[in-house]
């Protein structure tokens, strides 16, 4: 057994406190055969800390395309030669995604904007959708809409908006290559007013960016200072377009060791598959990672690009037993 | 998995599918000819994406993904879903 997993048997399993980002770079670096160790204690971890439920999501794309902001890895952004048209969702048609989403057994449905922030237009739209959807469907309201000011922040959780997601993407030294319209200092100081707001924070990023293994490792304890309740991981599908198209995808293990490493250095948060998981990993890799570490999976469709079904999904975790979280938990 | 196989003739000519019958000319993922060139990674790609071009006239088309579902809309031929 390789030091580290042995340390983190004691420190991450034994007292729940996480790994730094030396611990977190051994994990990452570990040779292939340590990874089924590495994966089987990251499970351990989540298992004491978390529990066995998994907390399914659906999202949705409130406003898609057209964004001002150069995010490299965005098909939505309106600075590239992406195919991506803009286009927004009205209010039945999000209400009754917000249906199809619940019918899943899922317990939180997020709407997303491709925005720097939401102007008058979206806050009115949100408000409306928002409203809409809890008079309809029994199902908690996320919402991830670019950076905010302190009134937005208010005006959402007067709204009813239980959780924000404002994804760090990548780690602090690597972000100015990811993204030049705005900085990473902005994203933290609106993942700070969401905190003082008393929303849940998601925050998480994307791994294969370009980014090195120390990179990597420098995000993980990034994201554990932050301490948010749900961090996203999400894997680049190379999108036509972007400057990172042709970007390769993360090979499996690597996404293997990244998502025992990022257990293993936030051992009580909502770690959750997002985007990308199906190129990366697969339909092993979507098992590996379950019991890997993973307590969440966002089920159905993406935000431009189609997932796994749903119903495949759901039946993964009824065979590996592990029973879907109930919206009463979560209440 | 609900992608969409690769659009077939009749699929290319209309929503109601009326009309004369005709090999879509365009790439419905990359908007390039499909007569040109290998578009088999445009077809692998196409399990995990909506198309985003018409294959009829190649217009970028407004596409909306949903978690069951897509919709797309070209402004001259219609709408596609899957």
């Amino acid at each position: 057994m390789a030091e580290i997993l042995d340390q983190a048997r004691t420190q991450v399993l034994g007292n729940g406190v996480g790994l730094d980002e030396a611990g977190v770079l051994a994990v990452l670096t570990l040779p292939d055969e340590q990874l089924p160790a590495a994966l089987q204690l990251a499970h351990e971890v989540r298992m004491r800390w978390c529990g066995p439920e998994v907390e399914v999501e659906g999202i949705v794309s409130l406003k898609t395309g057209g964004c001002p902001e150069d995010c490299h890895f965005c098909s939505q952004s309106g600075l590239f030669a992406s195919p991506v048209r803009s286009v927004w969702l009205d209010i039945p048609s999000l209400v009754e995604a917000a249906k199809q989403t619940a019918a899943t057994g899922a317990t939180e449905f997020c709407i997303v904007a491709a925005v720097r922030g939401p102007d008058a237009r979206l806050m009115k739209q949100m408000r409306e959708g928002v409203a809409a959807i809890k008079a309809e469907v029994d199902i908690q309201v996320a919402a991830s809409l670019g950076m905010l000011t302190q009134e937005q922040v208010d005006e959402l959780v007067d709204m009813g908006v239980h959780r924000y997601n404002h994804n760090l993407e990548t780690c602090r030294s690597y972000f100015p290559n990811v993204v030049t319209t705005h900085s990473w200092e902005e994203r933290w100081e609106t993942l700070r007013m969401v905190r003082e707001s008393g929303m849940e924070v998601c925050c998480g990023g994307i791994l294969g960016l370009g980014e090195t293994v120390e990179q990597r490792a420098e995000f993980a304890a990034q994201l554990a200072e932050l301490d948010p309740h749900e961090v996203p991981l999400n894997f680049l599908n190379p999108r036509p377009g972007t400057p990172l198209g042709d970007q390769p995808v993360v090979e499996g293990r690597d996404a293997l060791r990244a998502i025992a490493a990022f257990r293993l250095a936030m051992p009580r948060t909502i770690l959750r598959y997002a985007g990308g998981r199906e190129i990366t990993l697969g339909d092993l890799g979507t098992r590996d990672g379950l019991l890997g570490g993973v307590n969440a999976v966002i089920v159905g469709n993406y935000l431009t690009t189609l997932g796994r079904s749903a119903t495949d999904d759901l039946k993964l975790l009824e065979e590996l037993k592990m029973p879907v979280k109930a919206l009463s938990a979560t209440l | 998995m609900t992608a969409e196989p690769p659009m077939t003739a009749e699929q290319a000519v209309t929503p109601t599918n009326t009309g004369p019958t005709v090999t879509p000319p365009w790439c419905d993922r990359c908007g390039e000819a499909a007569d040109a060139g290998d578009h088999a990674a445009c077809w692998a790609a196409r399990e995990l994406e909506p198309p985003r071009f018409c294959a009829r006239c190649r217009r970028r088309m407004k596409v909306q993904v949903v978690p069951a579902g897509w919709s797309a809309v070209c402004v001259e031929h219609g709408e596609r879903r899957g």
